[in-house]
């Protein structure tokens, strides 16, 4: 009995959820921006994902007699730095280091607000009052200050800065969660699960969490964007990673601010290479809003 | 309405609650030792004994959280580990230089903002509006620092339109009586320490105020081509007012409410984006002395304006949410 219960409108959200994804991909596919978002994506994880293939230099240890040398010189396309390190070199593994470590914050962030959005909007009641109040309690600390409090204590390194950015996104992405559980809770199918007795956590992880889980999507896609720019705005205020030496744009970002007259070029590069892929996260996060919601068309 | 301020004033009493616990377990219970972050590479066991002692490391936790908690009430968060000053007295000689910088970054979102905002929504889908949402694309997708030291190498060392850092010209002296500069050089009777303030001030206020102009940007447009489709806003044009007094008087007045509580929600972003700021602009105002803390290892400084910040942020929401609700009766009856 419970089986045939539970097995009907399983089946139906299964069908109507794949709907869902292939209209929004559709969609997402005819936005112009979201393609050009897309493209700066691939862009970066192609510099990423193939650094050691892309260039032979070693980001780290340079060579001093090719020190300074300006782009487009033989052998170094965007020249070198004050180390003679190959800045194509650096810019690409720094790619490498930033995916890594804003994708990992990133998924931090969503596991730690994921869980305290989805308890807080399943349990309600007193729960859900004291997590939201210290959801509220850490969304009063502004911004990359959070960070900055939580590396300054923790150390530096690379997890406690994926910790850090976790931190400031979390309580973003748990509000987020929360609201749109608390939506669709009086929602007609979630009554129709529930009135035909679907235990709690089936209704839960069956029926609101897929529904609820768009807003978090597109959420976490423009997160990936401040994620880029806060670990780089760790790394220009000397809280990178723990290797003074690591390729990291923002801790490029600082060194060549000491020679600026000489190389103003190695203040460019990794300047473009932060903006070319928040920009890419931004236009993939604000298409996917769109598709995920055509109501929400300009 | 006084129900209203009331309510509103109580709810944030937990907040400020759990603030200080939030902080008390951060300081206090993560992993890493203040005595030896204070210590850093010259840490002996002896040392590191007395230093726990003096910072009262050593009491049982909740007598270290009641004396917290007594001290942030008093205004107490004790001396800078590196010059041995009064965090909160420094704090208040630094605090004005970064309010200015505050105003002046907010100045520019809204004064720049409100008509792009504006003028994309008179021109929805055409190419005025595609460029005014690059712009506001590239203002979030850009680091401050980015566009600081851009804005610095373009216009102050390439071009020499503008002065490339601090807050006044060396040889300029001006007397501080409140610490806000542009204050003290008309109080002083200076108008040409006035004029190259005010002139110190463009740069970084660009730089601070670019996220901020372009969500204002955003919300502007959404808001006006919102209240563009309201009923009485075609009355008014089917009654035959002019185009210019319905933007003003039908479409303007309401569509402002939105763009009114962003300020509140910016503020935080940009206490935090000023040190940043401070720091490329070698701007002497608190964002700078977090750098400076966070380079001398001085955590008590980091931790401390971390609270004062905070506790600044929601105290602007508590005023922007009252000031709302006086704007807006429909808030104030919910």
């Amino acid at each position: 009995m419970a089986s045939i219960a539970s097995t009907g409108p399983v089946l139906a959200t299964e069908r109507a959820s794949r709907g869902i994804w292939r209209d929004a991909l559709r969609r997402l596919l005819r936005n112009g921006p979201a393609l050009v978002g897309l493209f700066f994506i691939a862009l970066f994880l192609f510099l990423a994902l193939l650094a050691p293939l892309l260039t032979p230099y070693d980001p780290v240890v340079g060579t001093l007699a090719d020190r300074l040398q300006p782009p487009g010189s033989p052998g170094h396309l965007l020249g070198t730095d004050l180390q003679g390190r190959d800045e194509l070199a650096r810019i690409v593994y720094g790619a490498r280091l930033s995916l890594v470590v804003c994708v990992g914050s990133v998924l931090m962030g969503l596991a730690m607000g994921g869980t305290i959005g989805a308890i807080a909007g399943a349990a309600g009641g007193r729960t859900d009052a004291v997590l939201m109040r210290t959801v509220d309690v850490l969304l009063a600390i502004p911004g990359i200050l959070l960070a900055i409090g939580v590396v300054t204590w923790l150390g530096r390194g690379l997890p406690q800065i994926m910790l850090a950015v976790a931190a400031t996104n979390a309580p973003i992405f748990a509000r987020i969660l929360r609201g749109s559980l608390l939506a669709n809770r009086e929602q007609d199918y979630v009554i129709a699960a529930r009135s035909i007795g679907a235990p709690r956590l089936r209704v839960l992880f069956r029926h609101l969490l897929p529904n609820s889980l768009t807003s978090v999507m597109v959420a976490g896609t423009l997160a990936l964007a401040t994620a880029i720019i806060d670990v780089a705005g760790l790394g220009f205020l000397g809280l990178g990673p723990s290797d003074p030496r690591t390729a990291e744009w923002g801790t490029m970002l600082t060194d060549s601010t000491q020679y600026l007259r000489q190389g103003p070029f190695l203040i460019f590069f990794p300047g473009v290479a932060i903006v070319i892929s928040a920009i890419g996260f931004n236009l993939l996060g604000d298409g996917l809003r769109e598709s995920l919601d055509p109501r929400l068309k300009r | 309405m006084t129900k209203y301020i009331v309510r509103r004033l109580l709810s944030t009493i937990p907040v400020l609650f759990g603030l200080s616990v939030v902080l008390f377990v951060f300081v206090h219970l993560l992993p890493g030792d203040p005595a030896t972050a204070l210590l850093g590479q010259h840490a002996t066991p002896e040392l590191t004994a007395r230093i726990r002692a003096q910072l009262g490391l050593d009491k049982p936790l909740y007598e270290q959280y009641l004396t917290y908690l007594s001290n942030m009430a008093h205004g107490n968060f004790g001396v800078s580990i590196l010059d041995n000053r009064p965090i909160l007295e420094e704090f208040g000689t630094r605090f004005p230089g970064t309010i200015e910088l505050t105003i002046g970054a907010l100045a520019f979102a809204f004064g720049l903002g409100i008509p792009l905002g504006r003028f994309a929504a008179r021109h929805v889908q055409g190419l005025g509006d595609g460029l005014v949402t690059v712009i506001s694309l590239v203002g979030i997708s850009i680091p401050i620092f980015v566009l600081g030291y851009t804005l610095q190498f373009l216009l102050a060392v390439d071009l020499k339109i503008l002065p490339a850092s601090s807050s006044l010209d060396a040889r300029l002296v001006v007397p501080p009586v409140t610490h806000f500069i542009l204050v003290d050089a008309l109080l002083a009777g200076q108008p040409d320490a006035f004029v190259d303030a005010l002139r110190h001030l463009v740069l970084p206020s660009i730089a601070l105020g670019t996220i901020p102009l372009a969500i204002v940007t955003r919300i502007t447009r959404a808001s006006v081509l919102d209240v563009a489709n309201e009923d009485y806003v075609r009355t008014a044009r089917a009654k035959g007012l002019r185009e210019g007094r319905v933007d003003s008087r039908h479409i303007m007045r309401n569509a402002w409410l939105p763009v009114v509580t962003v300020i509140g929600l910016q503020v935080g972003g940009l206490l935090a984006g000023a040190v940043i700021t401070e720091t490329v602009f070698t701007w002497d105002g608190v964002g700078r002395w977090v750098f400076l803390a966070i380079q001398g290892h001085d955590y008590i400084v980091v931790q401390s304006v971390i609270t004062i910040f905070a506790f600044i942020f929601l105290m602007v929401n508590l005023i922007v949410d009252v000031a709302y609700a006086f704007l807006n009766p429909r808030i104030r009856y919910a």
